[in-house]
C-alpha cells in the first residue's frame, strides 16, 4: 500500500464564520505551524483536493454550495469541521437562517472544537484526518481490486 | 541513430522524472526555507504525483485526458531530439507543439477559470517564443549549425558569443518554468483570482501526468541553459551543471522576491529584454564578428 497519507492537500471553506476560524487556519501555513511539513497544500480546488476543512455554519444559502464542493472531491476523501461553529452552529445555533454545523448537510469525519480553533488543536485535526485518509484509500484500493477481480 | 546517441536518448527518458522531481522537491525545501518555515520532505513531489494516481478519476471531458497524454508525449519527444543531439529549432517547435496541446487540454474543460488560465497560457507564449526563436538563431550565428551533437562538438562555448542571449532566454525561464512574477496561467499558491488556473480541472492521473510533463519539461529547458556552456572540453559540463543549479537557484529567488504582474507587463518586459540584451547580441554577432 502507498503511503498516499504524505500528500494531503486541503480544500478550506468559509461557511458563515466570523473569520476568526479562517485566520487560524492560515496561521497553521506560516513559519511558525508551517504544516506543509506533513505536505499539506493548502488548494482552492475540490477536484485537487483531499480533505475538506469547513468553517463557520451551515446557512440555507451555503448549504448547496458545501454539497456540492463535497460532491466535486473524488475519493478518498475526508471532511474536517474547524470550530464550534462547523462542529454544532456555535453561537449561531438558534438563527432563523443557520441550519447547524456542517454534519447537517455532509458526512463530517473529525471535529475540532474550539472559538476561534486554535492552530495546534486544528493541526491535530489534520494529522488525525491525514491517518482516515490513508486508512479510505486503502480500502478504496482493495474495492478496486475486488471489483477487477468480478469483472475478470 | 547509433549506439551512443540512444543511451542518451533512453537516459533522458528514464531519468528526467526522477531528476525534475528532485529539482522541485529541492525548490520547495529552498523556498520554505527562504520564507522561514521547515518545509516538505524532499521527495514531497513523488508522494504528490503517487497520491495522484490513486485518486478516484473525475474527468470533466473525455478528451481531456487523450490532449494531455499528447502534451506528455510531444514533452518527451522535444527532450529525446535535444538529447540525442538534433535540430534544437525542431525541439522549440515541437515544445511549442506540446504547448498547444495543453492549451486545448485546459480550454476543453469549458470552466471559466481554466479558459481564463488558458488564455493567459497563449499570451505567455506570445511573450516568450520571441527569445527562444532568437536563441536558436543565435546558437546557429555563434556555431554555425542547429545541430546540438556539432554545438556540443564546438571548440569554445556559446556563451562567449552569446551572453545577450544567455539573458534573454534565463528571462523567458522565469515564465516556461510557471514562476512569480510571471505565473499569470496557473498558480502554485491558494487563494487567487483564478484558482488553479490552466490545472483548475485536472484531477487525480490528469495532473499527475501535467506534473511529470513539467519535471520532463524542467530537464530539458535546464539542457538548454547547459548548452551555452558545454564545449569539446569535458570540464565545461561540470561547468555547465553549476552553471544550471546556479540559473535554478536564481529562479527560486526570484520566485520568492516578486509578486506576480499582470500580463501586459509581462509581455513588455520580456519583448523589450529580448530586444535589447538578445537583439543587441544579434546585430553585434552579424556586424562585428560578420557571422
Amino acid at each position: 500500500m502507498a503511503k498516499i497519507k504524505k500528500s494531503p492537500w486541503l480544500l478550506h471553506y468559509d461557511g458563515s464564520s466570523c473569520n476568526g476560524c479562517d485566520i487560524e487556519v492560515l496561521a497553521c501555513l506560516t513559519p511558525i505551524y508551517d504544516a506543509e511539513r506533513f505536505g499539506v497544500m493548502n488548494t482552492g480546488d475540490p477536484m485537487q483536493a483531499d480533505i475538506f476543512l469547513i468553517t463557520g455554519g451551515i446557512n440555507t444559502q451555503n448549504a448547496e454550495v458545501v454539497k456540492q464542493l463535497y460532491n466535486q472531491m473524488p475519493r478518498p476523501k475526508v471532511v474536517v469541521a474547524v470550530g464550534v461553529c462547523a462542529c454544532t452552529g456555535g453561537v449561531f445555533k438558534d438563527c432563523y437562517n443557520i441550519l447547524g454545523g456542517a454534519d447537517t448537510v455532509i458526512p463530517v469525519d473529525i471535529y475540532v472544537p474550539g472559538c476561534a480553533a486554535r492552530p495546534q488543536s486544528i493541526i491535530d485535526g489534520i494529522v488525525q484526518a491525514v491517518e482516515l485518509f490513508q486508512k479510505r484509500s486503502d480500502e478504496h484500493d482493495k474495492e478496486m481490486k475486488n471489483k477487477g477481480r468480478e469483472a475478470s | 541513430m547509433d549506439y551512443k546517441t540512444s543511451i542518451f536518448v533512453v537516459c533522458y527518458i528514464l531519468f528526467a522524472p526522477l531528476i525534475g522531481g528532485l529539482l522541485q522537491g529541492i525548490d520547495r525545501k529552498i523556498s520554505a526555507r527562504m520564507q522561514r518555515r521547515v518545509g516538505p520532505p524532499l521527495l514531497q513531489p513523488f508522494y504528490d504525483v503517487i497520491k495522484l494516481f490513486k485518486k478516484q478519476v473525475i474527468a470533466v471531458t473525455p478528451s481531456q485526458g487523450f490532449l494531455l497524454l499528447t502534451y506528455f508525449v510531444l514533452m518527451v519527444l522535444t527532450g529525446a531530439m535535444f538529447f540525442a543531439g538534433s535540430d534544437i529549432l525542431l525541439c522549440f517547435f515541437v515544445l511549442s507543439t506540446a504547448a498547444t496541446f495543453l492549451y486545448f487540454a485546459a480550454v476543453v474543460s469549458s470552466s471559466p477559470y481554466a479558459t481564463v488560465g488558458s488564455m493567459r497560457e497563449l499570451i505567455q507564449m506570445l511573450a516568450y517564443e520571441p527569445a527562444v526563436l532568437l536563441t536558436c538563431v543565435g546558437f546557429y550565428l555563434a556555431e554555425g549549425t542547429f545541430n546540438v551533437d556539432e554545438i556540443v562538438r564546438s571548440d569554445t562555448s556559446a556563451i562567449r558569443y552569446l551572453p545577450g542571449f544567455f539573458v534573454a532566454f534565463v528571462f523567458i525561464l522565469t515564465i516556461k518554468m510557471r514562476k512569480s512574477p510571471f505565473d499569470t496561467s496557473t498558480s502554485h499558491h491558494m487563494h487567487q483570482e483564478i484558482v488553479k488556473g490552466i490545472t483548475t480541472e485536472m484531477g487525480a492521473q490528469n495532473l499527475a501526468l501535467f506534473q511529470i510533463t513539467e519535471w520532463y519539461e524542467t530537464v530539458f529547458l535546464m539542457g538548454v541553459v547547459g548548452l551555452f556552456v558545454i564545449n569539446s572540453n569535458p570540464i565545461s559540463i561540470v561547468v555547465a551543471i553549476a552553471v544550471v543549479l546556479a540559473v535554478y537557484f536564481l529562479e527560486i529567488l526570484i520566485d520568492n522576491s516578486s509578486a506576480r504582474v499582470k500580463w501586459n507587463l509581462m509581455v513588455k518586459s520580456s519583448w523589450l529584454v529580448t530586444i535589447f540584451a538578445a537583439g543587441v547580441n544579434l546585430l553585434v554577432l552579424m556586424l562585428v564578428y560578420k557571422r
